[in-house]
């Protein structure tokens, strides 16, 4: 990595915390342990499980809150503290600059992901006195929340390029939502015959596909992931990312900032 | 006082003010609309809607609906209520948003089947619940257990529980007894070894309290009603041999018939009644037995125990 683009994602990475984003911790502590101690009094034999699905759930949903909110603003509020001007006037180009915020945000979300997960591994512990084998498979399930991160980081990256922050916010959930779904979606377009069957083939595999990084309920039962899906899920992610990212550096480039 | 200092006070004072207020509002509202509050399940139970709208989330969402479903089952156990209607969709969207949920199959089927006031008094829910079950997790040999005991209990179909017994014993992670236990159900259904067979299995497949408190109660009531139909035979042997009914126990003592004075699992010696039958000293000690009763009373139930407070 270049060193401006280090040096754009370390001070976006600071910003973000000073902006208070590792706040979120206390929250997920609060709502983890509460729910390690208390599950066992008001349910029956899912302690082990409401942790891992509860605690994945809530690392990716407060991830995607996060890369949301920051993400939007990462180039508007730049635009309007007028310190964008600052950057651009030194040799920073404009791509360097996008792809350094990209990298700020996503390593904000790395640190933020890696805190919440010792969080739920030692609420497993907790509840369930020791790790076992299958524990390693919530790793594999941490990573994909990873990549889901990238991806709409990535997203909220490239709307914000060219529409303002509450617009960002709406695309950016709305991919995460349809994204979420697109399995159904792509049932739906082998079901539908004829140019709206077509269309819908093209929505379905246009649209990130979240879904398929979502396996917290697989890992909760302790079942095994493919290496392929691994394989599969990171190369997609990055590919996803990367063409989010090109488009908002094609936007940005031709951007009038005057 | 300054006025910055005035103001803080008078806001401190309506914040306590507004928050015991909302509490205690919401509090009221919460008894006014129970019934109404319990109703939504039914307004959502399609686990299709449920899964698009949890946008993936559907572990989480599952395990709300089960801790639902027993939250459900307590109460109205707790309430002495009979209607469960509730029960059976809950069970269903639950293991419907994540068919692996082992725990809703074993554990609902218990809730569903017994006859209130124990249960919902719904087996055929609970016999398509475990059916359900076992379709989604083939290599679960608990759940074939479970459907046996279902058989057996509730709707003492015991050649139907037998096959489940042996489909169990065929699964290369089972248990000891589950070849065991199908074929004493060909042959010794409905014996009080079988049924002891079947409780301890309970017992010892579980961590949970309740259910293994459950399971001894029903392995004590077992040992009553075995022992009051051995003394009751042994009551027509003394007929038989001397021509009358015994006046107490020392008369069967002293004609050799037993050995000390028999008495039940918490000690207390049997009574033996003037007709010949024998009585349990107190029948709301021990529950579930059917045996040892006085005429017309019915087997005793525990009381509503919630959740230990810590494990």
């Amino acid at each position: 990595m270049n060193s401006r683009i280090g040096y754009i994602a370390f001070n976006t990475f600071r910003e973000a915390v000073r902006d208070r984003v590792l706040y979120n911790l206390i929250a997920f502590a609060l709502l983890l342990s509460g729910a390690a101690i208390l599950v066992g009094e008001i349910s029956i034999d899912i302690e082990r499980l409401v942790v891992v699905n509860l605690g994945l759930t809530a690392v990716s949903l407060f991830g995607v809150v996060i890369a949301i909110f920051i993400g939007i603003g990462l180039v508007s509020k730049e635009i309007d503290k007028r310190t964008l001007y600052t950057v651009l006037s030194r040799p920073v180009r404009r791509w360097e600059f996008v792809v350094g915020k990209f990298f700020g945000l996503t390593g904000t979300l790395v640190v933020n992901t890696l805190l919440m997960a010792i969080g739920v591994l030692l609420a497993l512990l907790y509840v369930a006195h020791k790790f076992e084998k299958m524990d390693a498979w919530v790793l594999v399930a941490l990573y994909f929340i990873v990549l889901q991160f990238l991806i709409v980081c990535a997203l909220a990256l490239f709307f914000s390029s060219f529409s303002t922050p509450l617009m960002s916010a709406v695309f950016t959930f709305a991919l995460f939502v349809i994204g979420s779904l697109a399995e159904d979606l792509r049932g739906f377009a082998r079901i539908t015959q004829g140019v709206g069957g077509w269309m819908a083939t093209a929505v379905a595999y246009l649209v990130p596909n979240f879904s398929a990084l979502n396996v917290i309920s697989q890992v909760a039962h302790g079942d095994a992931v493919s290496g392929r899906l691994i394989l599969y899920n990171s190369v997609y992610a990055l590919l996803y990312s990367a063409m989010a990212i090109s488009g908002a550096v094609l936007i940005f480039q031709r951007r009038n900032l005057k | 006082m300054t006025a910055t200092r005035r103001a803080n006070l008078v806001a401190a004072a309506v914040l306590s003010f507004s928050m015991a207020g909302a509490i205690a509002t919401l509090y009221a509202i919460d008894h006014t609309r129970r019934a109404a509050v319990a109703q939504q399940a039914l307004y959502v139970r399609s686990s299709t809607v449920l899964r698009r709208m949890s946008l993936g989330y559907t572990g989480l969402l599952a395990d709300i609906y089960w801790t639902r479903a027993v939250q459900y089952f307590g109460e109205q156990h707790h309430n002495g209520s009979s209607d469960y209607r509730l029960l059976a969709p809950l069970l269903e969207v639950t293991t419907e948003l994540d068919p692996r949920l082992v725990p809703a199959y074993q554990f609902g089927a218990n809730f569903l089947a017994p006859k209130p006031p124990s249960g919902a008094g719904q087996p055929g829910a609970a016999l398509a619940l475990m059916k359900y079950g076992i379709e989604h997790n083939p290599g679960q040999w608990r759940l074939y257990y479970n459907l046996g005991f279902l058989y057996y209990t509730e709707l003492k179909d015991y050649a139907k529980a037998a096959d489940a017994f042996a489909q169990g014993a065929k699964l290369p992670a089972t248990n000891a007894f589950m070849p065991i236990l199908a074929a004493r159900m060909a042959q010794h259904a409905g014996e009080f070894d079988t049924a002891r067979m079947l409780w301890r299995t309970t017992y010892e497949s579980t961590k949970d309290p309740l259910i293994r408190d459950n399971a001894v109660q029903h392995l004590l009531a077992l040992q009553v009603d075995e022992d009051v139909t051995r003394l009751e035979q042994v009551v027509e042997n003394y007929r038989e041999q001397t021509g009358r009914l015994p006046a107490s126990m020392g008369d069967l003592e002293r004609a050799a018939f037993i050995h000390g004075t028999p008495a039940d699992p918490q000690g207390r010696p049997y009574k033996l009644m003037p007709d010949g039958r024998i009585e349990v000293q107190d029948p709301e000690s021990i529950f579930f037995i059917t045996k040892g009763l006085p005429p017309g009373a019915a087997p005793p139930q525990p009381p509503y125990k919630p959740p230990p407070e810590s494990k």
